[in-house]
């Protein structure tokens, strides 16, 4: 059974119905091109060291947000101007996981990336791209386990 | 950075600046290939003109570990409407590790018409030159290859085992972490792992960007590349040199550096590296 939320499901499925190397690498840029940076009431540059994700060399940061629904928001920057794949993964992770709750984001694996990018993807840019997702997952838990205490 | 000729470079003829590239962006006789790590930057826009090598599909075979034969680099040059005559200009990201790669590949075919954009697709964008994201296509040409090479520049693992016996020189461009052992393969990516982690005997480490001003992405000069490697390995330009890495495109791009920048005449390059050497049954490793 898939753990996937659906809408990530959705995208997923989506890149699967497109076999064609050319286009799928279109649709994933037509992702890259939604890309919006975290905004600047919320982070600004130089980001927090915390935020920053580790193993990736597009020099991206994740900030997971706790909503007043108990769901959560993600924001990314990305600061590498050749860090493509990683502004489509967090246009891709915002879509499918920003109004879930954290719950649920944490349960997110990391091998979705292998699923979004397929062939093609050397170790490097493989790892940075399932640190992204590691990122969120942790930021994600550490909310999840903040409000658990806080109900106890 | 200073000018390309007035870094000491044995062959500085063999990089272009991104202005000489930007001066001839419609010379017809010229080919700008862009090849990455990250495949979808190509497709988020180029250099004008440019075509894409893609590292896996146009430059492997699909079913053995190996590179594509004299009929598959035929069909790849015909496709990019490539003669002997056209020069080929690889640039890329990761200051041009993928570049240098795709560079190597096809002097195992000879095409010796090619050079590496200094600076690579970063000092490019960073500079403010144009990019297109038009789709970019040429009459198709009647390419005929010579015969893939693997004599000169390629080596394999029987001749790594002799060239250890015989003491000579080996250059691990991969980071310290992987060198020492400390690290096997990266997480969730088994498959471009080893078994066992650490390095072929006798071999010095010095990672592939230690080559590159890493403020402007461009070749370290000769005076500075010459201590990285010569005094710190303490090698001459006519030994008998092999590099190597994971999976040998990192160490084509320091095989680029010693043979190009620094004359050395007899480098050759292992792609089956350490994803095949540290799964090797029964051949001795150091840590």
């Amino acid at each position: 059974m898939s753990l996937l939320p659906g809408k990530l499901n959705d995208i997923i499925d989506q890149l699967n119905m497109v076999d064609d190397v050319m286009e799928r690498s279109h649709f994933l840029v037509s992702y890259a091109n939604k890309f919006e940076t975290i905004p600047s009431e919320i982070a600004q540059p130089p980001y927090p060291k915390q935020n920053m994700v580790p193993h990736c060399e597009s020099e991206a940061y994740v900030w997971v947000q706790e909503r007043n629904d108990h769901t959560v928001k993600l924001y990314f920057a990305v600061d590498n101007p050749s860090g493509i794949s990683a502004k489509a993964l967090a246009v891709i992770l915002d879509q499918a996981l920003s109004g879930l709750p954290p719950e649920q984001v944490a349960r997110v694996n990391p091998d979705i990336v292998e699923k979004i990018f397929r062939q093609n993807m050397s170790m490097g840019k493989g790892m940075g791209l399932s640190a992204m997702v590691q990122a969120v997952r942790v930021k994600a838990e550490r909310i999840a386990q903040q409000r658990a205490m806080n109900e106890d | 950075m200073m000018d390309i000729h007035k870094r000491g470079y044995a062959q500085p003829d063999m990089l272009v600046s991104t202005q000489w590239v930007e001066d001839h962006l419609n010379d017809a006789d010229v080919r700008f290939i862009e090849s990455d790590e990250d495949t979808l930057l190509y497709f988020s826009g180029h250099i004008p003109h440019a075509v894409n090598v893609d590292w896996v599909a146009d430059l492997n075979d699909p079913v053995r570990r190996d590179y594509i034969e004299k009929e598959g680099f035929e069909e790849l040059m015909s496709r990019l409407g490539m003669t002997k005559d056209t020069l080929a200009i690889f640039y890329g990201d990761q200051n041009n590790w993928w570049a240098c790669y795709a560079f190597w590949v096809f002097q195992l075919f000879g095409h010796s018409k090619a050079k590496i954009m200094d600076g690579g697709r970063l000092k490019w964008e960073k500079e403010g030159r144009p990019m297109s994201k038009d789709q970019t296509d040429f009459p198709r040409s009647a390419y005929t290859a010579n015969n893939r090479d693997d004599g000169k520049i390629r080596v394999f693992r029987e001749q790594v085992l002799q060239h250890v016996q015989q003491k000579k020189s080996l250059i691990d461009v991969r980071s310290p972490e992987e060198f020492s052992g400390e690290r096997l393969h990266m997480a969730n990516y088994p498959n471009e792992g080893a078994l066992r982690g650490g390095h072929i005997p006798g071999a010095k480490n010095v990672p592939w960007s230690r080559a590159i001003d890493t403020d402007t992405g461009e070749f370290k000069p000769a005076d500075e590349l010459q201590k990285i490697y010569m005094h710190y390995l303490n090698i001459q330009p006519q030994d008998e040199i092999i590099t190597y890495c994971r999976i040998g495109e990192r160490s084509s791009h320091t095989w680029f550096v010693l043979t190009y920048l620094l004359g050395f005449e007899n480098v050759r390059n292992y792609d089956g590296s350490w994803t095949e050497y540290g799964n090797l049954v029964n051949v001795p490793i150091e840590r």
